[in-house]
């Protein structure tokens, strides 16, 4: 091997770099600055509708990982079938989505806040009025395009970077 | 200042010992250690700032910002955290050189400073083979790091060692043939008064012996791109593989005094040292040594890195003939044209430095490639 | 007795570990290299450290359930993984995808191959010691693109997006103006790295000549995708055996010469710019309609067996699924990309040193998921 370019390739390169020294970082400062992620995020939790929720199950069929649990039983006073536990262990969850697209009465939605963590393996199992929604606990549009409207758009690193270069 | 000014002004130019100096040559001895040991933590700190905030902007990041305004105290941060650390030292070790192998890193780091002026014969010790002593020193840490890689009984660290050891030994000479040509034009092997003679940076006229000592300077302190002997992707962190807690910012320390010694070399030899107009001396001084530091981040943000053989290859085929030649050229001048204007001189160098760099770009091959095994 | 021979030391051989903790061995990836000193003489790879056993999770899954479990293969590349998957259930039990779904299919598969290029040469060149800085602006260009997949699909890195027959959802209306301006500006963002190490000199020492896989070894090994290419086989399963819808766009297989390091590293990137190509002639003459066919959620394929592949951005990504006739895969087989072209990664190392380890390693450019599965 040989210096081909007598070092000229290396000064190229050291202009690249002394060129982004002048740019704007393309760094979001994460705690204090956010950005809104996708409409459609598959946050790390459930969202389920007692009301729409038939306990069909199919759910609970379509999950690759077995974390819904739903036990029902039959109510003779009204002649219904009722949900009596929906138990999710979103340490299990993979959270791949196939249960809100399988769910027929779009009874389920994936969660849009996605810092859950919690200190106990155990927190993570979720059951009944835990999972419904609450302002702390947004759906997701994933599957659900009729709520697309109801959550901020996007931020796209594409438009910001175009932003701060004007 | 005041101190530094009276020193100045009591002083003449090749004498060390100020003659009303209060306590004689034991009050400017111990001044200057305090001095000396106080600038190099808190420049390590400054450089440390430097590196990390400029590689992250050249990277499109921001680099630490979060401790202390814009992040000014990241570094006290790391090291009170590493204070703080357990010490490990591995069950095969060799004790004693493990323990001893910082220190030994260290103290000839501290040592070149002795001979840095920071203004005029500002200096612990104006020796007059200032030069020379900086060459001898300069290498004694290398048996830190050789003792540091043994003494860990481990592998990867090991290898760096003797990656360190073989690029000291290669790059010191064409290190002392750049510094000679600058000792040719300066007439002088103190520190103080190759300044003193600098009206022109020496940069101009010595082009290619900056280049060479540049380049030297960066693999003897294993700056990238010759950083081989801590070669993150290979040797994961090298010689110091082994070493965490306080010994662990021992080395980190020496990395960044020995980066900031270069750099006070490169500025006190090519760069005119602390001589510049309006500032302080001691300010263009640290100035100037934090923008030689700079280019040292910047090409570290820029270069891969080189490989053993053509690091060797680099130093004995590049580096090495050029630098003979440079030192001819120099000596040529020097002796024949002693009064030549020193336009006329400088042209003629970068020409010169031209020729010799498209020269040898087409000639010398690097490193021998694959073995078979 | 050679001069070779008689100018060597008498050396002795020593055993190295590289992984499966290494900060170069993407993943938990080990190598027991015997070295002379720098010189590599063997390696022994070890495999297995992420053996999840996927093959026999999908014979308890249903046909659709694994879908998201093959997200998990080759993590840098989810949406081929998940495209070559839905390729083999829809040959096996016949199924016809919507037109609007294929290009959908072949956009997203050009843009992971966009997004797993970038990874690829950013931490190839960072493996070759570039401190970090391809790195990240590999990482930035990559962002933009996971920007859109988390548009369309709602996550970042598991996209499960292909469905048996189709895609799971339609794109959202930002999702094309997005799409555009990506496509206009990538090809500026990839002269900026051929700007930045195309032509640095000390990457073409790394590179060139290195690690060379001759055209004959390539194709006895099996080896598939850039890596072929790299070195000459013209072997591409977009045009030698075109899936999906690619028989409708026009564009050019990038090859490479000497199927050395730089070979790879250049036709990656050049297959960047066809596949900017590919996506741009998608993207102008997508159609509107359904996305996905009308398929059971349990797909019940008559019994039968079916073999598909794609052109995944790492070469040959087949799936081989047996059924018999129930609501899962009575047998599932991957071949893994990673895996086989990392079988050539002994051939190509011997005789080189430990820094070439690494960079001939990165320049293979594999994911342990896919190699332990
Ligand atoms: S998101 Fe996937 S893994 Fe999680 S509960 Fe739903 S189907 Fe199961
Ligand atoms: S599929 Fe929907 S309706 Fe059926 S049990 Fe699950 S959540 Fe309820």
């Amino acid at each position: 091997m040989k210096f081909e370019r007598y070092g000229l390739g290396l000064i190229k390169g050291m202009t690249v770099t002394i060129q982004h020294l002048l740019r704007h970082p393309t760094v979001t400062q994460f705690p204090e600055q956010r950005l809104n992620i996708s409409r459609r995020t598959r946050g790390n939790e459930l969202i389920w509708s007692r009301e729409k929720c038939t306990g069909c199950a199919t759910c609970a069929k379509t999950c690759p990982q077995g974390a819904i649990e739903i036990v029902t039983a039959t109510n003779l006073a009204d002649n219904k079938y009722e949900v009596e536990t929906y138990r999710v262990d979103t340490g299990y969850c993979i959270q791949c989505g196939l249960c809100v697209e399988a769910c027929p009465y779009d009874a389920l939605f994936m969660g849009y806040s996605f810092e859950r963590a919690k200190y106990r393996r155990g927190d993570l199992v979720q059951t009944d009025d835990e999972l419904l929604e609450s302002p702390e606990r947004p759906a997701s549009a994933y599957f659900h395009p009729e709520i697309d409207e109801k959550l901020p758009k996007q931020t796209l690193l594409i438009d910001k970077i175009v932003e701060k270069r004007k | 200042m005041a101190i530094v000014d009276f020193i100045v002004q009591n002083q003449l130019p090749m004498q060390v010992v100020p003659p009303d100096w209060p306590g004689g040559y034991w009050w400017h001895w111990l001044f200057f250690t305090v001095v000396l040991i106080g600038f190099v933590l808190i420049m390590v700190m400054g450089v440390i700032y430097v590196e990390r905030r400029g590689l992250g902007r050249m990277q499109s990041r921001l680099g630490p910002n979060r401790t202390g305004p814009f992040g000014l105290l990241q570094a006290v941060a790391d090291a009170v955290k590493v204070l703080l650390k357990e010490n490990i030292v591995p069950d095969k070790a060799d004790k004693l050189v493990h323990w001893l192998a910082p220190v030994v890193a260290f103290v000839p780091v501290l040592m070149i400073f002795a001979v840095v002026p920071f203004q005029n014969g500002a200096l612990l010790a104006d020796l007059n083979i200032g030069i020379l002593y900086v060459v001898a020193i300069s290498s004694v840490a290398t048996v830190g790091v050789f003792m540091a890689g043994w003494g860990s009984s481990n592998k990867y660290s090991l290898l760096g060692a003797m990656r360190n050891v073989a690029a000291v030994v290669s790059y010191e000479m064409p290190l002392v043939l750049a510094v000679l040509g600058v000792v040719l034009v300066a007439g002088s092997l103190s520190m103080n008064q190759i300044v003193l003679a600098q009206d022109i940076p020496y940069i101009l006229f010595q082009p290619l012996g900056f280049l060479i000592f540049f380049a030297a300077g960066c693999a003897e302190i294993n700056r990238s791109p010759f950083d081989l002997m801590e070669a993150d992707q290979e040797l994961v962190a090298g010689f110091h593989i082994e070493y965490s807690g306080m010994k662990f910012a021992m080395f980190y320390l020496v990395e960044y005094a020995e980066a900031i010694a270069i750099a006070a070399i490169i500025t006190t030899l090519f760069l005119g040292g602390w001589r510049g107009p309006i500032l302080p001396p001691w300010l263009w001084f640290i100035v100037k040594v934090i923008i030689v530091f700079f280019v040292m981040v910047w090409t570290r943000a820029t270069f891969p890195r080189v490989r053993i053989d053509q690091l060797m290859a680099l130093a004995w085929k590049f580096l090495f003939p050029l630098a003979l030649i440079n030192l001819f050229v120099t000596a040529i001048q020097v002796l024949v044209w002693p009064d030549a204007l020193p336009w006329i001189v400088i042209i003629i160098n970068f020409a010169i430095m031209g020729i010799l760099i498209l020269l040898w770009s087409k000639f010398f091959k690097l490193g021998w490639g694959r073995l078979e095994v | 007795m050679t001069t070779t021979e008689m100018m060597t030391l008498k050396t002795e051989p020593f055993v190295l570990n590289f992984g499966p903790v290494h900060p170069s061995t993407h993943g938990v990836y080990r190598m027991r290299a015997t070295l002379d000193g720098e010189v590599i003489l063997d390696i022994e790879p070890v495999v297995g450290y992420l053996h999840r056993g996927i093959e026999k999770l999908a014979e308890e899954r249903t046909y659709s359930g694994f879908i998201p479990l093959t997200d998990r293969l080759d993590y840098i590349s989810p949406m081929s993984n998940n495209l070559g998957y839905c390729l083999a259930v829809e040959k096996l039990a016949g199924i016809k995808v919507p037109e609007r779904a294929e290009y959908l299919r072949v956009i997203m598969a050009e843009l992971q191959r966009l997004a797993n290029h970038c990874i690829a040469i950013g931490s190839f060149l960072n493996d070759t010691g570039a401190y970090y800085t391809p790195f990240m602006y590999a990482f930035r260009e990559r962002e933009k693109i996971i920007d859109l997949f988390d548009m369309v699909c709602g996550q970042r890195l598991t996209y499960n997006y292909m469905r048996i027959g189709g895609v799971s959802q339609d794109i959202p209306d930002e999702f094309l103006p997005a799409l555009k301006k990506i496509v206009e500006g990538m090809s500026r963002w990839i002269d900026e790295y051929d700007f930045l190490l195309m032509q640095n000199e000390i990457l073409l020492a790394r590179t060139k000549g290195v690690g060379v896989l001759p055209r004959e070894t390539a194709i006895n090994c099996g080896i598939s995708g850039p890596v072929a290419r790299g070195s000459g086989v013209n072997w591409d399963l977009r045009k030698a055996d075109p899936y999906s819808i690619y028989d409708r766009f026009e564009f050019d297989i990038p090859l490479g010469e000497t199927g050395d390091c730089y070979d790879r590293y250049r036709v990656r990137v050049e297959e960047m710019r066809q596949s900017l190509r590919i996506i741009k002639q998608a993207m102008n003459d997508i159609p509107a309609g359904p996305v996905r066919a009308d398929v059971p959620h349990l797909v019940r394929p008559p019994a039968g067996e079916a073999y598909a592949h794609i052109e995944a951005p790492k070469g040959e990504l087949g799936y081989y699924l047996v059924s018999d006739n129930s609501i899962a895969p009575y047998r599932c087989h991957i071949r893994p990309t990673s895996l086989i072209n990392l079988t050539a990664l002994r051939e190509m190392v011997k005789g080189w040193k430990v820094a070439d380890l690494i960079a001939i390693f990165g320049s293979i450019d594999i994911t342990m998921g896919e190699v332990d599965r």
